[in-house]
């Protein structure tokens, strides 16, 4: 099969590999007819995540139809379209049964520092992602979710990380009636993030970056401020100015290890990988929330260390909250949002691009080329209709 | 016992000034308040807003409270998953008492760079060097998958895998500019080693 090919740091190709199989009698393949490249698959790309092995293939976004199952499989079916969260999760560990599946303890032998994530390296458990033409999916009667007829398939798949990670960030902030919030950076999870913090009654909500169109692309979409932080002195003292000397109420990071806009932080967090990942919007969030506040991270950070102002956080009497998302809880009531009009996830989707051209796709969602978003990468078969196995099995 | 729409209405009379939404420049020197306090724009304020405070209320927030048991929207299985069964080498964290029922199976350490993987796995996830071990073996995987594609016959493209094609099209300033960098280290490197002999 046709699968993304990771090679080392900043390469990556389309190749052929393998087809998954059964191995575990829980275990189902699906055929992938969308797999999004995700910011945070970034950090692999840029080689930041260690144990990320030459021949991974990468993508924890994707969705597809179920071509195969394991002998316990009893609640999917082959021919059904389903939705799979990038967490990799049993269902039935201590974790799971408090619906964190995002922090499962059954399904990553390699490290308990994160649950296990589809495509993520070894770090996060050693499972293939979706960007390719089939997948192994295990525990298939607990994670995947089969789409809803009324849900387009573009929803579908950014319902499988972007969305609800941008959802819970807010969730996670808080946010009360009439909080101001700012939400640090405007990739697909921060769009997100701005727009769960309106749903959640938020009074201001204020986006920065600094890739202009993407700043442009959030005013509009998520109704918010901006600001370019290129273009600000002192982004806590600019944060502070806005809201009167207060400080916001929350502030959210979803940005993680690779934030630009401190050179000593790029230099030390990305280049010379002294701590893990820049933590430029760390220091921003703990500085620029009010005493009291709540800060909240779903930006990606590495296991080992990061310099934060940890002191002035504890003297602020700040609360903060972070996680993987737990992305099955979600998804009942953020299909209520898509239904209702509230959210309209498939308006970020910028790039379709066919899996065969999986390093370009690559180098223009890390470089920020062509006004990039979000992509889309669509496997060869991703049209393919099942007769072929049909027609084995008549 | 004040309210937040008091707040509310109190900042708006003594700050009315500044409509939500609007911010201050940078220069701005700001105001000075006799008791600082948060502004709260009304509801009325925020009516334009779409979908605004359709979870306003905790109990439509799906993770309020984390932790939730028994856990909703999955179908919850009977008891652990059965073992799978281990066809290739598994690192397991030392911090687990053994492997998980569950694991994927996908590059199994090999070669140098995964003698250098069991050596991290020795060692606890709290040990930092676990970590620098690893970052480590991925570099040296990077050299033996070239090694790798090259014993196979295969010369790995490697501009083509970085999307040169892509840059090509949407940045030949920056392609350009790359171009002449690496001309210009390349040439400095040249005339030093010239200049040497």
């Amino acid at each position: 099969m046709l699968a993304m090919n990771y090679r080392g740091p900043y390469r990556v190709r389309a190749d052929q590999k393998p087809e998954p199989v059964i191995e575990h009698p829980g275990d189902a393949i699906v055929r992938v007819t969308r797999a999004c490249i995700c910011g945070s698959d970034l950090h692999l790309y840029h080689g930041l995540v260690p144990d990320t092995r030459v021949g991974h293939t990468f993508g924890h976004e994707f969705i597809g139809i179920v071509e195969e199952v394991g002998s316990d499989v009893h609640k999917l079916k082959v021919g059904d379209k389903v939705l799979v969260p990038f967490n990799v999760f049993c269902g039935s560990c201590f974790f799971c049964q408090h619906e964190l599946y995002g922090n499962c303890h059954s399904t990553n032998s390699q490290s308990t520092a994160v649950g296990a994530i589809y495509g993520y390296s070894h770090t996060a458990g050693g499972y293939d992602g979706g960007q390719a033409e089939y997948v192994r999916v295990p525990m298939a009667d607990v994670g995947p979710m089969i789409i809803p007829d009324d849900i387009h398939d573009d929803d579908a798949v950014l319902l499988t990380d972007a969305l609800p990670t941008g959802y819970q960030a807010a969730e996670m902030g808080d946010i009360k009636e009439g909080d101001t919030v700012v939400v640090f950076g405007a990739g697909p999870v921060g769009i997100f993030a701005a727009k769960s913090a309106w749903l959640m009654g938020a009074g201001r909500v204020i986006v920065v970056d600094e890739i202009e169109y993407r700043l442009e692309f959030v005013k509009n979409y998520a109704q918010c401020e901006v600001v370019n932080f290129k273009e600000v002195r002192d982004m806590a003292l600019h944060i502070k100015k806005m809201t009167d000397w207060m400080g916001a109420d929350v502030c959210i990071d979803a940005v993680g290890c690779e934030a630009a806009g401190n050179t000593m932080q790029t230099i030390t967090g990305v280049y010379t990988m002294m701590q893990a990942g820049a933590a430029t919007v760390l220091h921003w969030c703990i500085n620029s929330v009010r005493k009291g506040g709540n800060v909240s991270i779903v930006g990606v950070y590495g296991p080992t260390f990061n310099a934060v102002p940890i002191g002035n956080a504890l003297n602020k009497g700040l609360t903060l909250r972070m996680n993987q998302a737990s992305v099955r809880r979600h998804l009942p009531r953020l299909i209520e949002h898509i239904r209702a009009g509230r959210i309209d996830p498939k308006a970020i989707i910028t790039h379709r691009v066919p899996l065969e051209e999986v390093s370009d796709a690559y180098h223009i969602f890390s470089s920020k080329l062509d006004n990039c978003i979000k992509t889309i990468l669509i496997p060869p078969r991703a049209n393919e209709v099942r007769a072929v196995k049909a027609s084995i099995a008549a | 016992m004040q309210t937040r729409n008091d707040i509310v209405s109190a900042n708006d009379q003594h700050d009315g000034d500044h409509a939500p939404g609007e911010h201050d420049n940078d220069g701005h020197v700001g105001h000075v308040h006799g008791a600082i306090a948060p502004r709260r724009p009304t509801r009325a304020q925020l009516a334009h807003i779409q979908g605004w405070g359709a979870d306003l209320d905790r109990k439509d927030r799906p993770g309020v409270p984390m932790e939730r048991t028994p856990p909703r929207f999955i179908n919850v299985p009977d008891g652990d998953p059965a073992p799978q069964e281990e066809h290739v080498e598994v690192l397991v964290s030392t911090e687990r008492p053994g492997r998980t029922p569950l694991f994927g199976t996908v590059q199994p350490p090999s070669g140098l760079s995964g003698m250098i993987r069991r050596q991290a796995f020795k060692l606890t996830e709290n040990d930092v060097r676990h970590w620098l071990l690893l970052l480590v073996a991925d570099r040296v995987n990077m050299v033996e998958g070239i090694g790798e594609d090259l014993a196979s016959g295969k010369i790995p493209n490697v501009l083509a895998e970085m999307g040169i094609k892509a840059e090509f099209q949407h940045n030949k300033a920056g392609l350009a500019k790359k171009v002449a960098l690496g001309v210009a280290v390349v040439g400095t490197a040249v005339y030093l080693m010239k200049r040497r002999r």
